[in-house]
């Protein structure tokens, strides 16, 4: 079974068109993959539907905005995957 | 339909938004500018004003799921495919599911048929947010209710 990285990671190859050797845990999807926000609600969708969850987009958008945690906490890829797995261990049963 | 104005959908048949469903009626005109170049001579419904039938009729559902508090803005169509010719006159009869109910943004796969006929199909995703001010949120909802809108879904609860 693939990791939630490897999943995460080949989501944004195929949606972005950006080389699989290129993503790595520790790049910043804004800064170092130049992902913009239309791209990133692709990719939300389709870690939505791999994962059977609802990433919370807005609430981690007003954390960033409010100056509550950096984009780094929510952009950097590993970061962004430790989230994901929150999200699916607390999905019910 | 008044084509010029965008204005798509005359009316909201059915809504469930629990069930995250909507049918819509949109009548063609038998006369509009629009036709007087989509073609000389050969009147038919522009097929980007298909696929806006079909937004239109999705981001109806979505402000419906919304209850109005946000409004949804048209991010991506995908997968359209436009079947056949629609000629001035036509009623076509628009229908929406609600596939994805994400965080900021939704998707919708919308259908529009005549007589019972697929016409296109698409899938549709909408970015979600704050109405750009009370003039755009005030036409909608005089919209909405024009067009039989439910009243409960007009206001977050």
């Amino acid at each position: 079974m693939a990791s939630t990285f490897e999943t995460v990671a080949d989501i944004i190859a195929d949606t972005c068109d950006i080389e699989r050797d290129k993503i790595t845990p520790e790049s910043h999807a804004i800064n170092d993959l130049g992902i913009d926000s239309l791209d990133f609600l692709d990719i939300a969708f389709a870690i939505d539907k791999s994962f059977a969850i609802k990433m919370p987009l807005e609430q981690w958008t007003r954390e960033v905005n409010d100056g509550k945690v950096s984009t780094e906490e929510y952009f950097v890829l590993g970061n962004l995957c430790k989230h994901i797995d929150l999200l699916v261990a607390a999905k019910p049963a | 339909m008044i084509l010029e104005y965008f204005q798509m959908v005359d009316r909201i048949v059915a809504l469930d938004r629990k069930a995250g469903t909507i049918r819509t009626s949109c009548q063609v005109p038998t006369q509009s500018p629009v036709f007087v170049g989509h073609f000389p001579g050969f009147p038919r419904l522009p097929g980007a004003l298909m696929i806006e039938t079909m937004a239109q009729t999705g981001g109806w559902l979505v402000l419906a799921q919304l209850k109005f508090a946000k409004m949804p803005f048209l991010t991506r169509v995908e997968s359209a495919k436009l079947r056949r010719f629609v000629e001035p006159g036509e009623t076509l009869d628009g229908a929406a599911t609600l596939t994805h109910d994400g965080s900021g943004f939704a998707v919708i796969e919308s259908v529009i048929s005549t007589g019972g006929q697929k016409v296109a199909s698409a899938e549709i995703r909408y970015v979600v947010g704050p109405f750009p001010n009370d003039t755009i949120r005030a036409a909608m909802v005089f919209k909405a209710r024009e067009i039989g809108f439910p009243e409960d879904c007009l206001h977050a609860e």
